[in-house]
């Protein structure tokens, strides 16, 4: 195969010297970045992007953090508080999690199922493209007159109509936009994934990764054209008059959130799905031993999705819902345990009697499941409405979330960094700085968002820049948690630099148990790779074969 | 299937649409928060309509190149129809406020029902639909409705047959009958035409006769906003079917070959179906 | 590996222990817990609240004792090889029918609790709560008593030029007091954006809802003082609208509603003589700083676009804009987030916090506004 250095996307020199192999046109220089229709290299802006926007999101999290080290205004006042809270929760949300979702999927869906490229390659530099904008539109909201947006990730009207800074339509276009991104980013990822597959290979013999991102992209397609109704219904009652989330004019408030939340809730299942697929693909690899239960992964998988969408209204328990529409939700949402319990068991079968080694995507995917699993629980028990009146908005909450999202979902995508890491760049990632990457992660999300759980249940409200002193424990060792975590983070970009630069070269299959069509190819990975359709043989008892 | 992928090279128009769209976002952005922008704004809206056709000419070109194989044609496809359904997402979130609207919040402001102690704050509100009086006086509903039977009745009946003349037109197409093709085509976009025309009537009539506007509480709301997006829908539609005639009367398409016409008739015939609920739901009912 | 990996999860385990819990608790929660409360439903959702949690401890103790035993049991470096089993018909069945046993016990309870925190029947007294931005205002629905309930931490406290008191955050001006022993119904709407009143030892949380209103009730039994705070994002000061109610028994009870229509109506006289200059603007300036200053800041100087300043520009110093002066105040100004204060202030106050606001600062107009006109003004509305 081609010389080491040659077509590997994430090579700084690629474009420099060897041009043999791409397309007479390929434009050189920056350009090439901005033109590309390549799978890897659109990809590896989706991630660069993503990586960019953790830190932006991360340092708001950490003005939030000094803030609350101590009881009292210190450093920001009230009203730049509310925006650090908002803006914090936007970006990591749509700005972070999703987008490093969708570069993984770029970059792998096509591999893994044998195929040259998305199957939309134009509209995927499109969809790309569209984020910078979106992001710079939302970040600049906040050196405008009356500032950015102040009400929370959720927004809710009229706090974010009538009551609502002049930017706030700023807001609303870049929403639309990221919207647009994601849709036609959503509609190329199923495109590809059902037209696209290697003679051979059936739905039921595609690797979890391509099946949960599969699912995430109907989600997708289902969802954001809902948000972006809201949004546009926002629009019009700050700016023309009308009256949606208005009772004077026959509107109400808390429609707004019926919208939201019908959005909302089936958001946070996109922001972990593909997350379950990652270490769905990581556990077996690395515990040599196939995955326990791939179809039954499969149906609970769906199954979340679908109950995905009847649960919304667990967000409003308090907003006066009817008794019986609050005991329907409370009933779905705690379905949602058993699918998901599918899960977690099937991984854990996996490890059973396997052969387990600890590489790092390896120790991410653990701690994934024991910290994904632990904010699983909370979210149980959040579902309990009368206890939930206790929970609603108070830290309990912010803890439970940071548990799936943060050791949940985002330590999927890191696992999931260090697991392909190999087929991107031709290197290992170093496994010393990896693990220390992993074990002072660990350590600093459990102190920033456990002690969350004592503070919220104690009576904390979230969203608040000054608290009573019998919280100032607590929120000292978050905010101490909160840093270790967050300059962590910068071990990984240490390690992806010197990955990148060199290191230790990966053969093909750069791990023994890895199985699926990607390890097939070398690492690097060729700018091009399955030109032609590669060979598919499903294993004999793949439950397909049944 | 084949044995060898298709795969389109790049091209300039996705970043030069991510810049119109943008300049786009920032012009209205800043006319709504900050009252000036509309140069850039239109701008925006110039280079969408420019954007457009350029990149879909270079795709027709290529299409009629022969580059694109069966699976390129797939793609298509799929990305149309799941690009439909998410337009039909977008109209059930206006639907389901329309429903929430009118079965809970209007009954609970009016005393009805498990909130109906919101009353309280409303003594003077009674609920009805049309809602013609707001809760707030000072808001103050429609003074009259349109009646449904009347250029509604005539906008679905055209519609309708519209569904149906470019249905037939699409047949015409199969059976490689340039000139019956052209004529129900021709008729299809008459027939949109005249309901958009109609529906301009019925907007002016609205707004200055029947005090019947955006501010006219959640009745004009809900009234322009389901009705005002599909009106957008359907003159996107008809936008691309005037393409569609064009390109057919240069002798583009075969009689199995003609996605772009196929995909054009689908969006049509969504813009109909959320029509009949319209009607139903924001006129009839 | 393995080792480091149960030290590091028992150390955090063990962590809060550190961090010695400190400074009295502002309600019956041990610091980490939830509070048991002081009436039969917060006891009943404490309960249930330790029922779900225990529950959902024995669950993870259960799920990552075996993950932690198949990791150590099974690694690699032990020479452990991998088994080629990946379907077990019945172990997946059973691992979808017990969790479905365990949420139903869970909902059982929980469908109990919630019925009858959902029974507002029968209520011996109604309070209509309003939220506003950022205070609470109680009216007693029949009994003809209604006030404002404000923070009433010092700002020294909060930017750390005082000590901070042990309620720091969580007092007010105005307690909301109730009889213990009697069922009391809760009506809470709001005047502005969504806030939602919260009072942990009372297990009642409901939000309140510009143009509509919610019911809660409760019944307290023990006489204290319950605090807490707005748990809804509503702006700037959403950390700063706290909750207090008070307890007490029936006679005092009584007195006290006494003692406000008291207060009351010696309030309302005030418009019945005439105010100088300077007892305007002493008034004027306590009323500005309670109900005026979070938006438009102490010294008048607002936080523009939205909230104008009033210090040397504007109404506030256009000797013709007197009566749009008094306008805006009394009647607010839709579209924005500035209240009607016409309906929940009095003559007196407004007259002299309007009074304030045309000659604090410099601003010198040397306009004053009597209570009586206001009233007049109210009057013939
Ligand atoms: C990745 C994101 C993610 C995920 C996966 C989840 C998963 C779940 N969430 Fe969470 N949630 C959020 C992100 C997420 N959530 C966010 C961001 C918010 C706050 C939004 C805001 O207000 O800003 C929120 C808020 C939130 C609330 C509202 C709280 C409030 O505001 O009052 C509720 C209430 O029901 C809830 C419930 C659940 C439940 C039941 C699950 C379930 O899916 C969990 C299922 C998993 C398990 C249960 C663990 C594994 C299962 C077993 C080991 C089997 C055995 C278990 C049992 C039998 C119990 N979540
Ligand atoms: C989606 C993912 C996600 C992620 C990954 C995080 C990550 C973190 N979050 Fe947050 N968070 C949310 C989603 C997320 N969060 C949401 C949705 C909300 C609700 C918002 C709302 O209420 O509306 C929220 C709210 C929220 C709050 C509550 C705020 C409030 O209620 O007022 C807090 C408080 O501590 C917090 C903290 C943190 C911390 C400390 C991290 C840490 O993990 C961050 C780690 C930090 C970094 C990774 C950056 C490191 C930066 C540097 C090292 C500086 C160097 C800089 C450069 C090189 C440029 N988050
Ligand atoms: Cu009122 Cu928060
Ligand atoms: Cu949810």
């Amino acid at each position: 195969m081609a010389s080491e250095s040659t077509h590997a996307v994430l090579q700084p020199n690629v474009g420099t010297a060897e041009h043999g192999h791409h397309p007479a046109q390929m434009p050189t220089g920056i350009m090439r970045w901005v033109l590309t229709t390549n799978h890897k290299e659109i990809g590896s802006l989706y991630l660069l992007f993503s990586l960019l926007m953790l830190f932006v999101g991360g340092s708001m999290a950490l003005v939030i953090r000094a803030e609350l080290f101590q009881p009292g205004l210190q450093y920001v006042q009230p009203e730049f508080f509310n925006q650090m809270t908002t803006m914090h929760g936007l970006i990591m949300v749509f700005g972070a999690i999703m987008p490093a979702f969708v570069g993984l999927a770029n970059w792998m869906i096509p591999m893994q199922i044998g195929a040259p490229d998305m199957a939309l390659p134009r509209l995927n530099n499109f969809s790309f493209w569209l984020l910078p904008v979106a992001f710079g539109i939302l970040l600049s909201t906040l050196l405008m007159e009356g500032g950015g947006p102040n009400f929370g990730w959720t927004f809710y009207a009229p706090l974010s109509t009538t009551y609502a800074p002049p930017s706030t339509s700023f807001f609303i276009m870049s929403i639309h936009l990221a919207g647009i991104s994601s849709i036609l980013g959503a509609i190329n990822i199923i495109a590809t994934i059902l037209n696209l597959r290697t003679p051979g290979m059936r739905l039921m013999d595609m690797s979890l990764f391509v099946w949960t991102w599969l699912i995430t992209a109907f989600l997708l397609i289902a969802v954001m054209p809902v948000l972006a109704g809201v949004v546009t219904m926002m629009l019009l009652d700050i700016n023309f008059g009308t009256s949606f989330f208005d009772a004077a004019g026959g509107g109400d408030p808390v429609l707004f959130q019926h919208l939201f939340w019908f959005f909302g809730h089936p958001e946070v299942y996109i922001m972990i799905l593909p997350a379950f697929g990652i270490v769905s693909l990581i556990v077996p690899t690395f515990a040599r031993k196939r995955l326990f239960g791939y179809a039954s992964m499969v149906y609970a998988t769906a199954s979340i999705a679908l109950l995905s969408f009847v649960v919304w209204a667990h967000h409003m328990f308090t907003v006066g819902l009817p008794l019986t529409a609050e005991l329907f939700f409370m009933y779905s949402t705690m379905l949602i345990a058993v699918p998901t319990g599918v899960k977690v068991f099937n991984w854990i079968a996996t490890l059973f009697r396997g052969s387990i080694s600890f590489e790092v995507p390896m120790l991410f995917a653990l701690g994934f499941i024991v910290m994904f699993t632990i904010g699983g629980l909370s979210g149980v028990m959040l579902a309990i409405v009368p206890a939930d009146f206790q929970y609603h908005d108070t830290y309990f909450v912010v803890a439970h979330f940071h548990y799936v999202l943060v050791p949940g979902a985002l330590f999927a995508i890191l696992a999931g960094a260090y697991y392909w890491m190999p087929k991107w760049t031709g290197h290992y990632a170093d496994e010393t700085l990896g693990r220390w990457h992993f074990w002072l992660s660990v350590i600093g999300v459990n102190l920033t968002f456990f002690p969350m759980h004592f503070s919220g249940l104690a009576g904390m409200p979230r969203r608040i820049p000054d608290y009573a002193l019998q919280f100032a424990d607590f929120n000292m060792i978050s905010s101490i948690g909160g840093f270790l975590f967050g300059f962590s983070q910068l071990i990984f970009v240490w390690v992806l630099v010197k990955a990148i630069r060199g290191g230790e070269k990966a053969p093909a299959k750069a791990w023994e148990g890895a199985e699926g069509l990607e390890w097939t190819v070398p690492c690097p990975a060729p700018i091009h790779t399955f030109e032609t359709p590669p060979k598919f043989v499903p294993e004999v008892d793949s439950p397909s074969r049944h | 299937m084949s044995s060898q992928y298709y795969v389109p090279p790049t091209s300039k128009w996705p970043i030069i649409a991510v810049a119109v769209l943008g300049l786009t976002a920032v012009g209205a952005g800043s006319l709504m928060s900050y009252g000036s922008g509309l140069p850039f704004l239109l701008a925006g809206v110039v280079g969408i309509a420019l954007v457009m056709y350029g990149w879909f000419r270079d795709v027709v070109n290529e299409s009629m190149g022969g580059l694109y194989d069966a699976q390129m044609d797939r793609s298509f496809r799929q990305g149309m129809g799941w690009f439909i359904f998410s337009e039909v997402m977008f109209f059930a979130a206006f639907f389901g406020a329309l429903f929430y609207i009118r079965v809970f919040a209007l009954p609970w402001l009016d005393g009805q029902g498990a909130k109906g102690i919101t009353a309280l704050l409303w003594p003077d509100f009674t609920a009805s639909w049309p809602l013609m009086n707001t809760p707030d006086p000072s808001i103050g509903g429609p003074n009259a409705v349109i009646n449904p039977w009347t250029l509604p009745l005539i906008n679905t009946l055209l519609l309708v047959s519209s569904s149906v003349t470019l249905t037939i037109a699409h047949h015409a197409l199969k059976e490689d009958n340039r000139p019956k093709l052209t004529r129900w085509l021709i008729v299809t976009l008459v027939l949109g035409f005249v309901f958009l025309v109609i529906q301009g009537i019925e907007y002016v009539e609205a707004w200055t006769q029947l005090g019947l506007t955006l501010q006219a509480g959640i009745y004009g709301s809900t009234f322009f906003l389901l009705t005002g997006f599909h009106g957008v829908h359907v003159t996107i539609g008809a936008i691309v079917l005037l393409v569609m005639l064009l390109r057919v009367r240069r002798g583009h398409f075969s009689a199995n070959q003609h996605f772009a016409f196929e995909a054009g008739a689908w969006y049509w015939h969504f813009v109909d179906v959320v029509w009949i609920g319209l009607f139903l739901f924001v006129y009839v009912f | 590996m393995i080792r480091l990996t149960i030290a590091a999860f028992l150390g955090f385990a063990l962590l809060p222990l550190i961090g010695n819990v400190h400074a009295s608790s502002i309600n019956t929660s041990s610091g980490w817990n939830m509070p048991m409360g002081v009436t039969d439903i917060s006891q009943e959702v404490f309960h249930l609240h330790m029922t779900i949690l225990w529950i959902c401890i024995a669950i993870a103790v259960i799920v990552f004792g075996v993950m932690f035993w198949s990791l150590f049991k099974y690694r690699r470096t032990q020479g452990a090889k991998s088994a080629h089993f990946h379907e077990n018909t019945f172990v997946e069945v059973m691992w979808t029918a017990i969790p479905m046993v365990i949420l139903v016990v869970m909902a059982i309870p929980a469908t109990a609790t919630l019925k009858k925190m959902y029974d507002t029947s029968n209520a011996d007294i109604d309070i209509l709560v309003t939220g506003y931005q950022w205070r609470w205002r109680y009216e007693y629905l029949g009994e003809d008593v209604s006030f404002f309930s404000n923070l009433s931490t010092p700002r020294e406290q909060i930017y750390g030029q005082e000590e901070r008191g042990d309620f720091y955050l969580v007092e007010v001006d105005e307690p909301m007091v109730v009889p213990v022993g009697r069922k009391i119904r809760l009506l809470l709407t709001a005047n502005d954006v969504i806030h939602s009143w919260w009072v942990p030892d009372l297990a009642v949380k409901k939000d309140a809802i510009p143009g509509f209103i919610n019911e809660s009730w409760t019944r307290i039994d023990e006489p204290g003082v319950y605090r807490g705070q707005c748990a809804e994002l509503c702006g700037r000061d959403h950390g700063f609208m706290p909750i207090e109610v008070k307890a007490v028994s029936e006679e005092e009870y009584v007195a006290w509603l006494a003692s406000k229509r008291e207060a009351a109506i010696t309030e309302a006289q005030g418009a019945d003589r005439e105010w100088a200059l300077g007892e305007l603007m002493e008034r004027g300036e306590g009323t500005y700083n309670t109900y005026c200053a979070a938006c438009h800041q102490p010294d008048g100087k607002g936080l523009p676009p939205i909230f104008p300043a009033l210090a040397g520009t504007g109404i506030s110093i256009d000797p013709s804009a007197r009566q749009a002066h008094i306008d805006i105040v009394l009647y607010g100004k839709t579209g924005t987030p500035m209240p009607a204060f016409g309906t929940t202030l009095s003559p007196a106050e407004l007259a002299a916090v309007i009074t304030y606001e045309r000659n604090a600062w410099g601003n010198n107009t040397a306009d004053s506004v009597q209570p009586a006109e206001i009233r007049d003004l109210l009057g013939s509305q």
